[in-house]
């Protein structure tokens, strides 16, 4: 078996869960900027956490043979505040030809308010300006369906974003529609609480179809498990999905996604 | 898979989680005080469960959700609950 793990916040996460991943067939990770679990102070705490991103996380990987990639924003969580918003999203052109760099992410929504909006928009513009692929957090539980419109209408309302280079992450049954429809990719994000299940993930492979859709761990400093792509794998074999079905759900549409970026090449 | 067969993989785990639902209806309604929006978000979401139609998972879901369609002022929290505060 081989796979992608399209969303991984490895900064977090020991060596014995690279280990893990790489033994399961992992042929690449990328890893979305990410709230650390508490607000950072200063934009010089964003500075150092993109360098750890394209500069230390990519050597720590390489020591286990997987390629590691990054996407670079300042996080939903952390939006509230323009002005250190603005600052960060100042800081980003600078990394943004590192080799490992995909694109601006995890960038979106958390609690839906006028300013997270605001932030959203300039992350959608820097991305329009340097041509960059987008990857978008929609909100937790409560706040999701109202953020993932939002969202698809601030990404709609910018004529310079092609929807196919843009993911939607987190869709759950509730909004993965609402995504496809306007012709943007969906992530399911597969948590043992909160998100998607496996089998929960599979279903809506199987009502969606899989022309568009990717499965991640988003593995990160919470509880979370950096295999749940290889075990939705096991969920579709235990249904009697074909091991091409399979193969293209895990590692065929990530590939496709992200190879619109041409510094991606996955691990033979 | 034909609905026999998703049964047999899936039903055991499906009665689990039934029973684990009953026995944390039972816990909430032992212990003392009121309980709040989340409780009462929980029992609309029952009620779609009830509904022989198709597409119960996203009802569900959206017993949970908020359905304004205007930004919030301002951010007054970083984390979520798990269901709207407001009246539907």
């Amino acid at each position: 078996m081989r796979y992608i793990e399209p969303h991984a916040h490895m900064v977090s996460r020991v060596t014995d869960d690279y280990v893990a991943m790489v033994t399961a067939g992992c042929a690449a990770i990328c890893e979305p900027a990410f709230w650390a679990g508490f607000d950072r102070s200063s934009p010089q705490g964003f500075f150092d956490y993109f360098r750890q991103l394209t500069e230390h996380e990519p050597k720590r990987a390489a020591k286990f043979g997987v390629p590691h990639y990054c996407w670079l924003c300042i996080n939903p969580k952390e939006s509230e505040d323009v002005q250190l918003a603005t600052e960060v999203i100042g800081l980003i052109p600078q990394f943004l030809s590192a080799p490992n760099v995909l694109g601006i992410g995890e960038i979106g929504l958390n609690k839906n308010s006028r300013n997270e909006l605001r932030v959203l928009e300039m992350h959608v513009d820097l991305a329009a300006r340097h041509e960059q692929l987008i990857l978008v957090h929609t909100p937790h539980l409560e706040d999701k369906l109202k953020g993932t419109r939002l969202i698809l209408d601030v990404l709609k309302n910018d004529r310079r974003i092609r929807p196919e280079r843009c993911i939607i992450d987190h869709v759950e049954e509730h909004t993965v529609g609402l995504v496809l429809d306007q012709g943007f990719w969906a992530g399911m994000t597969l948590y043992p609480e909160t998100k998607c299940t496996s089998a929960r993930a599979v279903d809506i492979l199987e009502c969606y179809g899989s022309e568009r859709l990717w499965m991640n761990s988003a593995c990160d400093w919470g509880v979370s498990v950096p295999l749940a792509v290889p075990y939705a794998a096991l969920e579709m074999r235990r249904r009697g999905h074909a091991p091409e079905a399979i193969d293209r759900a895990i590692f065929g549409n990530p590939v496709r996604f992200l190879s619109q970026c041409p510094k991606f090449t996955p691990a033979a | 898979m034909n609905r026999r067969e998703i049964l047999d993989l899936y039903f055991l785990d499906a009665r689990s989680k039934v029973i684990d639902l009953a026995a944390f209806l039972d816990r909430v309604r032992r212990a003392e005080g009121d309980a709040d929006f989340r409780f009462q978000a929980l029992k609309r979401a029952f009620s779609e469960l009830q509904c022989d139609e198709a597409e119960c998972a996203r009802r569900a879901l959206e017993c949970f959700s908020d359905p304004t369609t205007e930004p919030s002022e301002k951010a007054t929290t970083q984390g979520a609950s798990g269901a709207w505060s407001g009246t539907p």
